[in-house]
């Protein structure tokens, strides 16, 4: 702080008497308005964050609690039981949900991924490649719900019955524009060393690709289909009136309506029936450790090349 | 000197016919998919459209306007599932909004060591991986139960209050927007962390430097260069929530009325979609494409909206460099 007097009179003062020289309190004080300030908003805002986390634990706490207790056996390999009657279990569910997002794999994943070599490599910077990144963007912005609404459209009412593919093709536009976009990226990040290497020795655009630039950009982009495909694991609002429900199991009907993990919590949360909810409780277990471990699996993927 | 036998001298060479055909048609393809994605996009939004044209016709705008959704009387209209689709999604977004920023701040301006901030961020994106069906399973035996205390109180003591006018029956749209605000924290926690840690670190320390406290810095400095990604994260979030379904058909009631109340029931587009859908005749079908379509337009227009601010801030973000 400058004396009033000016900086000239610090100045002159250091040659006779030491200058003193006002300096205000360095010390941190909770008196000071200022800094009791800054610790109340400190103090508000991580107890906001706790708040914000809390839910995640008491999901996780009341699935690990609830859903346990149905947890054996024949929660695997037994059918959902009717209104009122015991037991029973989610064995169809878990294989449906299994069939139905792996069918919606297989129709999303090539098609992504192939976008993605175009968006990165041979259609970058062309009016093509913006609008179709746009197309992307709007989809992974579409309500889960409004899939199903297409899929219903298109392949319900046309075949005339629920069934598995229809699912699948809802599921498959919410995984489409997620595996894209993380694969462009993914392809974006190798190095472009490597790809002038493969282009030098007269590879062709597709030979360095295939070879090259794939298999370097591979772990990212496995993340991201992963990652999209633990999100249609959970997904229910496109399934409702797509893949609907069955009591039965899978038998390779493809063409027929096909129970899932969340479609059945979707029905049980309601019933009046103490064994449902149980069971939608232990649906809810299982879903959400198939999630979780698909999830962190696909995250672990690009990390370990990170480290080294 | 043995001279050894001439190999190829190296192993580079030019492709061959073949390999120039199946580049041609590889890259052809990826063409054809990339093409293919704009239109699957037209052809979703085609789809919706002409299923839904019988409805339009049949019923024009009356349909934005009308309040009651009878299928056996062939009426249908949307007001009251539109405006609680927008009170849920507002609410949760406040809700959400406020500790979703909370969040980012607490990851982003170094107020835990970088090991419990890493985790933290881990269990934030975990939070966003939970089904959302869990999360109304949830919201139906926990949330229900914890705020219906709450709600009687409110109710007894600030009943002439709009917002408190009705009794907690079970579901409703205050459960419901309490669930939502959860689902939509992580997207923004996410976006306007992103937003924060691009603020360039000479800033901040300028601000240090003059001799700001943590908060000055983050309230002066930090968030207004960041803005313009919260806000667009906040935007996106918002599209998000509106087109969520599941936590909504579980907890708010489908009651196709729409109150000010926030302990009274409710419905919302999305979750008219998935209560009718199911077991709807011809008819109901047609006016339900509607709806979508709806509800299509509505989260087009707040997506398109969010990225534009997104692409704004990002682009002014690149001025600060």
């Amino acid at each position: 702080m400058i004396p009033p007097e000016g900086i000239g009179a610090a100045r002159r003062g250091a040659t006779g008497d030491p200058p003193r020289i006002d300096v205000p309190d360095l010390e941190r004080s909770l008196k000071n308005v200022r800094t009791l300030f800054s610790a109340l908003m400190s103090v508000v805002t991580v107890t906001a964050s706790v708040v914000a986390l809390y839910p995640l634990f008491s999901v996780l706490y009341l699935l690990i609690v609830r859903g346990g207790r149905r947890l054996g056996l024949s929660l695997f390999t037994e059918l959902p039981p009717g209104a009122g009657m015991i037991g029973g279990g989610i064995g169809n569910a878990i294989v449906g949900t299994l069939v139905t997002v792996g069918l919606a794999a297989v129709l999303a994943v090539p098609f992504g991924i192939l976008a993605a070599i175009y968006l990165a490599e041979y259609g970058d910077g062309s009016r093509v490649a913006g609008v179709v990144r746009f197309s992307a963007k709007v989809l992974t912005g579409m309500p889960s719900i409004l899939t199903g609404v297409f899929a219903y459209a298109a392949v319900v009412v046309v075949t005339g019955s629920f069934s598995a593919v229809a699912g699948a093709v809802a599921l498959s536009i919410l995984v489409l524009p997620i595996v894209m976009l993380t694969a462009e990226e993914a392809i974006r990040m190798v190095p472009h060393k490597m790809k002038e290497a493969a282009i030098g020795m007269g590879a062709t655009d597709t030979q360095t690709t295939l070879r090259v630039t794939l298999p370097t950009a591979m772990p990212a982009i496995l993340t991201g289909v992963m990652l999209s495909l633990s999100r249609a694991m959970g997904e229910t609002a496109p399934l409702l009136f797509t893949a609907l429900f069955s009591d039965f199991w899978f038998e390779g009907g493809l063409g027929e309506p096909i129970a899932t993990l969340a479609v059945l919590i979707y029905n049980f949360s309601g019933s009046p029936f103490d064994n449902q909810i149980d069971l939608a409780w232990a649906a809810s277990l299982v879903l959400v450790a198939i999630v979780l471990v698909i999830n962190l699996a696909g995250q672990a993927l690009t990390k370990r090349p990170e480290r080294r | 000197m043995s001279s050894a036998p001439p190999r190829a001298v190296t192993i580079s060479r030019p492709p061959s016919a073949r390999e120039i055909f199946v580049n041609r048609a590889f890259r052809g393809l990826t063409h054809v998919f990339a093409w293919a994605t704009i239109v699957l996009l037209a052809y979703i939004l085609f789809e919706i459209g002409s299923l839904a044209v019988p409805a339009m016709n049949e019923y024009g705008a009356d349909f934005v306007t009308g309040t009651t959704w009878d299928a056996n009387r062939e009426e249908f209209g949307v007001l009251p599932e539109i405006m609680g689709t927008l009170y849920t999604s507002l609410i949760a977004l406040v809700i959400g909004g406020a500790l979703g920023v909370a969040v980012a701040i607490v990851l982003s301006q170094g107020f835990l060591p970088p090991v419990l901030e890493h985790l933290m961020k881990n269990i934030v994106e975990l939070l966003a991986a939970i089904p959302s069906v869990v999360y109304g399973l949830w919201g139906i035996f926990v949330v229900i139960p914890t705020v219906r205390g709450p709600a009687e109180w409110l109710h007894e003591h600030l009943g002439f209050l709009p917002f408190f006018d009705t009794r907690l029956s079970g579901p409703g749209i205050l459960p419901a927007s309490l669930v939502l605000s959860i689902m939509v924290l992580p997207t923004v926690a996410a976006i306007s962390r992103e937003a924060m840690v691009a603020v360039p670190h000479k800033l901040r320390e300028a601000a240090f430097g003059l001799g700001a406290t943590r908060w000055e810095t983050i309230l002066g400095v930090v968030l207004p260069t960041a803005s313009a990604g919260i806000f667009g994260a906040v935007v996106l979030a918002f599209g998000r929530a509106l087109g969520e379904t599941m936590a909504l058909a579980m907890l708010v009631g489908n009651a196709n009325v729409f109150g000010w109340s926030l302990f009274s029931p409710g419905n919302t587009l999305a979750s008219l979609l998935a209560n009718h859908f199911p077991e709807a005749g011809r008819v109901e079908v047609g006016a339900l494409m509607y709806a979508a379509l709806v509800l299509t337009a509505i989260t087009l227009i707040v997506n398109v909206i969010g990225s534009l601010i997104m692409i704004r801030a990002s682009s002014k973000m690149q001025g600060l460099r």
